[in-house]
């Protein structure tokens, strides 16, 4: 009864999101349409972590080496062609081949989680390193000059597929973006329904018990890292579109520690969380910059420690538990808060 | 002659630097299985202690080997008697934590002293070998390290608290049932770990450029010489830095700086891939 209570919302509620992401560019100011169009760039690279981490259980700390590559091959790709249908592909596959072959390494060489972490992140620094120096002339992809610390100016936006000198506006882009965000995101509730996203869960469980039921832990963990790669990618060149720069701070430290921020915030584990999260986190940062009292970095590493000691879960796992306890007490179940409603439909 | 002498001075002063920056994650990761992250702002915060100590009229020496880790261990002692031991166990959470903790430590002193502060100068001076010019802070550097290894192989070999510390990372279980107070020797170790990332924060102010995110440049590679170091925290960070210092400087050697860098992390990274367990795990096994 729950269950299918909470299955009709979720669709009433995914409904309701798309006519919002339609309707948005009637009601909003542009500036405020910019910045929610980076708001959901943000959350497609969110609940790529959220996916591999919250699901998968890789604790990936260099996320933003994914997001970057796929926003630098996004900016080369559509300079080059001078359109952005085989850019965006571009920023969709060469992050998922390097997470291919990084994956390779780390899961065929059975490392652990902790130096996964810790391998993912210096990669995201390589990569910080190297584009950093790449500023002059003898660096460049065809006609796209890499910039090194510069980054890359005046990338080409999104066009109409396959129409170069139709470029979008800032409307359309938002809804590209807002469109984008949600098939990302049905697309990975659909994917953890199906039996493949079953066995990621169980590899997370306990991954000898899935080995012994005849899943190669190995082979599904490289999978679900490649699509969390793929996913980053795509966020990558939503990103650029938005602001039509790329530069290597992209893969900074920085970057890399407000995925996290936001996934820890939101919650781990759901998916909805790490998009809630993701937003609240910017409008802070946004509210932040805009007055001179508090550095940024105090208040996120604030925030970051309290979620940690205070709130483990993370706000939105802790706000439904909430909301789940009220509603047994309102049916008289003496207020035993059921994790999966199962109280409720054994009545 | 002169290139292969400059060259070795290189790669001594390169795996020194490892050396002195590694050995107290190696206390605080290879003892107590605490992921720091701050560790690179532990390494900072002993530089800016330095700088400032040095401002307001001390002795550069005294700076370097007594305030910067006297300072730093006393923010290690707080730091884990309000932060992490809550969080032993939790191996993630501690890695969150301490992420949140640098960005905190950054935050501050940003606010504090700004994007920049003015270095102190490079004491003793330089020699000069054929036509290079070396400095014979880079010879000290590497006598530091090599102290600092003895001292700790001595702390945790042949006195009281280095047996009952290394009891409780063992078993922690078992060392309170004999009556170790577990809690404090956590708190200790915490701290020593952090007075020794000070004290290398401290040596290698006069070397490096000091700015609130000077840390994130280390942490990776602090992280990456413990890992591929392994179990053995003292054989295996020093081998480990000696091959990683090599490494490193011949690389930027033969090509630039930069790429000297990614060379390390590409290296690195692969040796990780052959010995899972790091270079103690096969070669110095049961070592300290």
């Amino acid at each position: 009864m729950a269950g299918k209570l909470a299955l009709g919302a979720q669709a009433v509620a995914v409904v309701a999101a798309g006519v919002a992401v339609a309707m948005a560019p009637n009601v909003l100011e542009t500036f405020d349409l910019m910045q929610i169009t980076l708001f959901a760039a943000m959350s497609v690279l969110s609940l790529s972590l959220a996916f591999i981490w919250g699901y998968g259980g890789i604790l990936c700390f260099g996320q933003t080496a994914f997001f970057g590559l796929g926003g630098y091959a996004y900016a080369v790709a559509a300079i080059d062609y001078g359109d952005s249908t085989p850019a965006i592909g571009m920023a969709i596959l060469v992050p998922a081949l390097f997470a291919l072959v990084l994956g390779y390494f780390i899961f065929y060489g059975r490392i652990s989680d902790v130096y996964l972490g810790v391998i993912t992140l210096t990669v995201t620094l390589i990569l910080f390193n190297v584009v950093n120096s790449t500023s002059g002339e003898e660096y460049h992809i065809g006609q796209a000059r890499l910039g090194g610390f510069n980054g890359m100016p005046s990338v080409p936006t999104f066009n109409m597929p396959f129409d170069p000198s139709n470029i979008l506006s800032p409307e359309a882009a938002w809804q590209v973006t807002g469109f984008a965000l949600l098939g990302v995101y049905l697309l990975l509730r659909i994917l953890l329904v199906s039996p493949w996203g079953r066995v990621v869960v169980a590899v997370r469980e306990n991954e000898t018990r899935a080995a012994l039921l005849g899943y190669d832990p190995r082979f599904v963990k490289l999978w679900t890292f490649v699509l969390g790669g793929a996913i980053a990618g795509l966020a990558g060149a939503l990103y650029v579109n938005w602001g039509a720069f790329v530069g290597p701070t992209i893969f900074s430290l920085a970057t890399a520690s407000q995925i996290i921020i936001w996934i820890t915030v939101g919650g781990l584990g759901t998916l909805l969380g790490p998009i809630v999260g993701c937003v609240l986190i910017q409008y802070l940062v946004t509210k932040i910059g805009s007055q001179q009292a508090f550095n940024s970095n105090l208040v996120l590493g604030a925030v970051l420690l309290g979620v940690v000691l205070l709130l483990p879960k993370g706000v939105v796992p802790s706000l439904s538990g909430l909301v789940q306890f009220g509603f047994n007490r309102l049916r008289g179940d003496g207020g035993v808060a059921a994790p999966t409603g199962q109280a409720a439909e054994a009545k | 002659m002169d290139k292969v002498a400059i060259l070795t001075l290189n790669v001594v002063d390169g795996a020194a630097s490892l050396c002195l920056l590694c050995l107290g994650l190696a206390i605080i990761f290879g003892m107590m299985r605490i992921i720091n992250l701050a560790h690179g702002e532990f390494v900072m915060l002993g530089a800016y202690s330095t700088v400032v100590a040095v401002h307001h009229g001390v002795n550069i020496w005294i700076a370097m080997i007594v305030v910067a880790p006297l300072f730093v261990g006393l923010v290690g002692l707080l730091v884990e008697r309000t932060l992490i031991r809550f969080l032993y166990g939790r191996l993630v959470d501690s890695m969150l934590a301490t992420w949140g903790l640098s960005l905190f430590i950054v935050g501050l002193i940003t606010t504090i002293f700004g994007n920049t502060i003015d270095g102190v100068p490079t004491p003793l001076g330089g020699f000069v070998i054929g036509d290079y010019r070396a400095s014979w802070y880079t010879i000290f550097l590497a006598g530091m390290a090599l102290l600092m290894l003895g001292l700790v192989y001595l702390l945790l070999s042949y006195t009281r608290f280095g047996l009952v510390a290394r009891a409780v990372m063992q078993n922690p279980g078992m060392a309170a049932t004999l009556g170790v107070d577990t809690s404090r020797i956590y708190m200790t170790t915490f701290a020593l770990g952090a007075a020794v990332t000070g004290l290398a924060g401290g040596l290698l102010a006069p070397v490096s450029g000091i700015t609130p995110v000077m840390g994130s440049a280390y942490v990776a590679k602090a992280f990456i010489t413990v890992v591929g170091g392994g179990a053995a925290i003292l054989a295996g960070t020093a081998s480990a830095s000696v091959l990683f210092g090599l490494v490193n400087q011949m690389a930027a050697y033969l090509t630039t700086p930069v790429y000297g860098e990614v060379i390390l992390f590409v290296a690195a990274i692969v040796l990780i891939r052959l010995l899972p367990q790091g270079i103690s795990g096969r070669f110095f096994k049961g070592t300290l």
